[in-house]
């Protein structure tokens, strides 16, 4: 059997269908893994332990274990204890959770290397805590980690294929689809390589032009 | 928490495990042969080299991991290239972890300083016998955590062989939460066989790291 990209005709709707739910995965994801990874570097660098170690034992289990398997258990966990979530809103809470979890490694990190002088600084000069934070501090650790997260979010449109196993009608389920038609693997699966590759070619630049506003709060 | 679930399943899951490790063991042996071959090739001067471990770079670390297993698997028949899902399996995940780990080994050699070059070159080594002993040496102490870090990466990500029906962990887990509606069990289970895996790679990673470190 050899290859006819031909076929890929009539199938373009499908595709950019899928791809467009692609994105939208991946933008709510990113979203919401900021938000719980910011949460939960926040928590780490908490002085009550009864917050700091359920957080820091979840960041553990959590990067000690495949994206896939906790796919799984949020899909079919949630139902057991009476959560029926439909496989788009499972797969974006997967993902979150799985790269928010980097995230707060990356976020903690980059608060605590903002020098401490920085934070005494801004009190002194009559900002409250909060302030010091939301106008010092916390632009700064942005600067620091700008790159590591940019890296997070171009793996995290990467990752989100795996949701096609639990249903989602993305991208590369769109092609299992269109497969499925035409028993045409090796044509649609380049095809969809090709779009995540432009997508990721978009979502670089996109990661790089924000580097380069953040640096200016260095 | 059904215990007696787990206390009866857990030697399936230890079976499972030990094809994880078989696998992963062998793609990361496949990509560092790639990632040494690329990563050499994408510092050289000569444009055939560089511009074919670049594009390999570019595009396997461009795409999706379960796209690229998925075209091999499924597609690697209509070019002529029937693999049973192991095989298919170690191959694409050990390419698509070869192009990240070619960055690694590329960053390391980069990262020894570039006076170290010219003082070999001076004392009248040729380009080849520079690399050879006196940049790569310094690069290997550089490349270890690094390519520890693919290499847990790879760990983890040997999870999406389940979808090619390798009977590994995460397909154990998946198959036996499907059979007895126990997902948090059958999660905790999986994950302890992948924390204790990943937990025992990475310290020995460290370890290697601190052996090997230079001094300063």
């Amino acid at each position: 059997m050899g290859l006819d990209f031909s076929i890929l005709a009539g199938y373009e709707g499908v595709l950019v269908q899928g791809a467009i739910w692609t994105v939208g995965l991946t933008v709510a994801s990113i979203v919401l893994s900021l938000v719980i990874g910011t949460l939960m570097a926040v928590f780490r660098l908490s002085g009550m332990r009864i917050v700091r170690w359920p957080v820091s034992f979840v960041i553990w289990l959590f990067m000690g274990t495949p994206l896939l398997l906790q796919l799984y258990l949020i899909y079919f966990g949630l139902v057991q204890i009476g959560l029926d979530l439909n496989a788009f809103t499972a797969g974006v809470i997967a993902l979150s959770l799985h790269f928010a979890v980097y995230d707060a490694d990356i976020i903690r990190a980059g608060i605590v290397a903002v020098d401490k002088g920085q934070y005494e600084a801004a009190r002194s000069l009559g900002l409250s805590h909060a302030q010091a934070m939301r106008k010092s501090i916390v632009p700064q650790a942005l600067y620091n980690v700008a790159p590591a997260l940019g890296n997070m979010m171009i793996a995290l449109l990467k990752e989100s294929s795996l949701v096609s196993v639990i249903g989602v009608m993305e991208l590369t389920l769109s092609a299992q689809r269109a497969i499925s038609d035409t028993f045409r693997p090796f044509e649609f699966y380049l095809a969809a390589a090709v779009i995540y590759y432009v997508l990721n070619l978009v979502l670089e630049q996109a990661v790089k032009a924000v580097e380069r506003r953040s640096a200016k709060y260095r | 928490m059904d215990f007696a679930l787990i206390a009866k399943v857990w030697t399936f899951f230890a079976a499972a495990a030990w094809v994880t490790l078989q696998i992963s063991a062998l793609a990361i042996c496949l990509g560092l042969c790639l990632g040494f071959a690329a990563a050499l090739a994408s510092i050289s001067r000569n444009v055939l080299l560089r511009f074919p471990a670049r594009v390999y770079v570019s595009i396997f670390r461009g795409t999706p991991a379960l796209i690229q297993l998925f075209l091999l698997y499924y597609g690697g028949p209509q070019i002529g290239l029937q693999l049973g899902p192991f095989e298919a399996g170690v191959i694409g995940l050990g390419i698509n972890i070869g192009a990240y780990m070619t960055e690694s080994i590329r960053g390391a050699i980069l990262a020894v300083e570039k006076g170290q070059m010219e003082a070999a070159r001076c004392l009248g080594l040729g380009h080849v016998q520079s690399m050879r002993n006196v940049i790569l040496p310094q690069a290997l102490r550089l490349m270890v955590r690094p390519l520890g870090v693919n290499a847990v990466a790879l760990i983890k990500g040997s999870a999406i062989v389940s979808t090619i029906s390798v009977v590994e962990l995460t397909y154990t887990a998946h198959r036996y939460i499907s059979s007895t509606y126990k997902p948090f069990e059958m999660f905790i289970l999986a994950s302890l066989f992948y924390l204790v895996i990943v937990s025992v790679v990475s310290f020995a990673v460290n370890r290697i790291d601190e052996r090997v470190a230079l001094e300063s």
